[in-house]
């Protein structure tokens, strides 16, 4: 049975092409229809795959394809397009595919009006094919492949309107940010590289499992590499400060790329690496510790945004740092299930504002909106669904997968678990009470911009948010049990040390406690006592501006990094090297070309006469040198000299 | 004169050192005249020299090539006075002077 795994990537590819080449000339219909069709058919060789994959009409699992041509052969060194599907990467590829059509979907309706509708669906579709490609990889030059091609298609999507200064400004930072974890990434492939002599996932983990008391050292650096990689996409502390200010990109963008599959592309890479963490006690300590931290500090500033993208940037930030508090207590399944729900609601929230943001003709400000809930039912009943199921109430989507995760800290059976645990259980507190701020500032009590008239959205837009809303709502029925046997020959199996039945029930009911909670202080924060917040505010002007202004990190690392790293470059590379060395020696080659001139161009006078004598000099010389038998003068000359000196 | 002085063969060096000195004569010719005229004629002096050595080794070494090639640059020597000439008569209705050393710009 072929499964026909390279179709997966390169349809979407096909899409991009036709609409990058010809889109500016093609009716809008056409471009949409491509936009949607090659995205689609892609799906549909998934679905076929996973269909295969189910029956078992796969002859095994992982199920690789390898490109035939091959692509790097030096040495003992093979690298190929290989394709490999496993659970893993057939989880994620539903998860791309799939919401990436919905979403492809979506823009039609959103984008509709907007100028350089071709080049959107082209680099939507570009996105799609480096996504895919980065998923299904086998290898981790490949992965890499995909990971720059997200990173570019990104970039490209968050710079979409580039005529805006900030939004240029956020791809560039997007960018530069990531290539920080690039880095990490390549070193991690170098390392690799010397100490396996493989990219290959599938061998990695072979000798890894043949020497199973090779921990620590090398395959520590190794994997905390990675993790810097995985920092960077997966907008992890210290470097998730990109993720809010893309959402400058238009919304189905944030939502696709920023919120439901790129920025998961981290956590994929720690699952799809996972023995390396697991041979690795520290780096998995780090992740944890790096997860956890991120997930409250990120909930902690979602508290006061205004910008109702931003508010969901940080939670996607905040869900993020859940997944690799996962992952970093070897949960790979909880993490890759929370992936997955993630996926489904963020992308329903990101695409439910989006809907907000069109009907309120632009307006991003959470204190403009209000009383939505009548002029937008579907969006309002929708968004409801979202919110419940990223508070992780019963029994919507992100419950389950929450409550996974934060069972497989607390079974960890040590303090530092527990710790964890109670840092994730704030962060469900403050994320319940963002989003319902969220929830109750738009769509609830009276509107506060009289002037604006919001309508509700197409149904192209609105059909997607109802898919999407029965997924958030059943996604998460699987069960982790279910779902952690069907992804352990992918991820391996970690046995929790201290859990128990009975212990889920109860951190299952205190989560859901803890949910309610946020949600019933949101609503007497906003509902009931509406001047409670400002007077909050007011009472510790301090601790708000802090949240208010992110902790001032982008104002740190522009006074600690960005801004001696412009004086290095203007001092060191611009005047020294640049003006100095480069532009010395240019301006010496110049100089040697101008002298050498001045004294050539005599030569070439244009008096006959000269050149007439230079003529009949160069022909003696010539004569000279073909008449004299300089082989036989030369060596006689010099034995006469030598002769002359001897005696 | 009598007749056996006639029959005598002149040696080959005479002919050979008589070439040399016609091409050197056109060739200083070529270096020291002003006139343009006379430098041209200096070069036709120079094929000229150069034809005499080509005769010579042929009448030496019975071969007809030798004297072939007399015709040949007897004939891009004619072709060259024709366009030289020309040329002369172009650049001295332009600037009214053959004098070479005055005649040093491509430019009018």
């Amino acid at each position: 049975m072929n499964a026909h795994l390279w179709l997966i990537p390169l349809l979407p590819f096909a899409g991009f092409l036709l609409n990058g080449i010809l889109g500016s000339r093609l009716p809008k219909a056409l471009v949409s229809t491509i936009a949607l069709l090659f995205p689609l058919a892609s799906f549909a060789v998934v679905a076929v795959a996973a269909v295969n994959f189910f029956t078992g009409a796969l002859p095994h699992i992982p199920y690789v394809e390898t490109c035939p041509l091959g692509w790097i052969n030096a040495g003992t060194l093979h690298i190929g397009f290989s394709f490999a599907l496993d659970q893993l990467s057939l989880v994620m590829l539903l998860v791309v595919t799939g919401i990436g059509f919905l979403i492809h979907v979506y823009s039609v309706g959103y984008m509709a009006h907007e100028e350089g509708y071709w080049r959107f669906f082209a680099y939507l579709n570009l996105f799609l094919f480096f996504m895919t490609v980065l998923v299904l990889s086998a290898n981790a030059l490949l992965m890499f492949v995909g990971w720059e091609g997200v990173g570019l298609a990104s970039y490209l999507l968050i710079g979409f309107y580039f005529k805006k200064t900030s939004a240029a400004d956020a791809g560039k930072k997007a960018f530069i940010v990531n290539r920080i974890g690039d880095f990490g990434f390549l070193i991690a492939m170098f390392l690799l590289l010397a100490n396996f002599g493989t990219l290959t996932f599938s061998e990695i983990s072979n000798q890894l499992a043949s020497n199973p008391g090779w921990t620590g050292g090398v395959i520590t650096v190794i994997a905390l590499c990675l993790m810097l990689g995985a920092d960077g996409k997966s907008a992890q502390i210290p470097l998730y400060i990109w993720l809010p200010d893309a959402m400058e990109g238009p919304t189905p963008v944030s939502a696709l790329i920023h919120a439901a599959t790129m920025v998961t592309a981290g956590v994929y890479m720690v699952a799809r690496t996972h023995v390396l963490f697991d041979h690795s006690p520290f780096a998995l300590g780090v992740v944890a510790v790096i997860g956890a931290a991120t997930a409250i500090f990120a909930a902690t500033i979602g508290l006061v945004q205004n910008d109702i993208k931003r508010v969901l940037a940080y939670s996607t930030v905040s869900q993020l740092g859940y997944m690799f508090l996962g992952c970093g207590v070897a949960a790979y399944s909880a993490s890759i299930f929370h992936l997955m729900t993630h996926a489904f609601f963020k992308a329903l929230l990101f695409l439910a504002a989006g809907s907000v943001i069109h009907g309120m003709g632009g307006e991003q400000d959470l204190r403009k909106m209000g009383g939505l809930r009548k002029k937008m039912p579907v969006t309002f009943i929708v968004t409801t669904i979202g919110v419940l199921a990223i508070a992780g109430i019963f029994p919507f989507a992100g419950f389950f997968s929450k409550d996974a995760i934060l069972y497989a800290a607390f079974a960890q059976g040590t303090t530092a678990g527990i710790v964890l645990w109670f840092v994730g259980l704030v962060t469900a507190l403050l994320t319940s009470f963002y989003m319902f701020r969220l929830w109750y500032l738009t769509f609830m009590g009276e509107p506060r911009s009289p002037e604006v008239h919001p309508h509700e959205s197409p149904w192209s837009m609105l059909g997607p948010l109802v898919i999407l809303a029965a997924l958030s709502v059943c996604g998460g029925w699987i069960g982790i049990e279910r779902f952690s046997e069907f992804l352990t020959p992918a991820v391996g199996f970690h046995p929790l040390a201290g859990g128990s039945e009975r212990l889920e029930l109860i951190l299952s009911i205190v989560a859901v406690l803890v949910a309610l909670e946020g949600w019933a202080i949101a609503d007497m924060f906003y509902r009931r006592k509406p001047q409670r917040p400002a007077q909050y505010a007011a009472a510790v002007p301090g601790g708000y501006n802090l949240l208010l202004n992110k902790y001032f990190v982008d104002e740190i690392y522009a006074a600690i990094i960005v801004r001696p790293l412009l004086a290095i470059s203007k001092v060191v590379l611009g005047w020294v090297v640049d003006a100095g060395i480069l532009g010395g020696a240019a301006w010496l080659l110049g100089g040697i070309a101008l002298f050498a001139g001045a004294i050539l161009q005599r030569w070439q006078s244009g008096n006959l006469r000269s050149y007439a004598a230079w003529l009949a000099a160069g022909a003696a010389a010539v004569l000279l040198f073909v008449l004299v038998q300089w082989t036989a003068v030369w060596p006689n000359t010099l034995n006469f000299i030598l002769n002359v000196a001897g005696h | 004169m009598n007749a056996a002085l006639l029959q005598q063969d002149v040696p080959l060096n005479w002919y050979l050192l008589l070439s040399a000195a016609l091409f050197c004569l056109g060739v200083i010719g070529f270096l020291i005249k002003r006139n343009l005229i006379t430098v041209f004629m200096s070069i036709e002096l120079m094929l000229n020299a150069v034809n005499l050595s080509f005769v010579t080794f042929a009448h030496q070494w019975g071969a007809v090539k030798g004297q072939i090639f007399v015709f040949f640059v007897m004939m891009v020597a004619a072709a060259e006075a024709a366009v030289g000439l020309a040329i002369i008569i172009a650049v001295f209705r332009a600037r009214a002077t053959l004098a070479v050393d005055r005649i040093d710009l491509m430019k009018l």
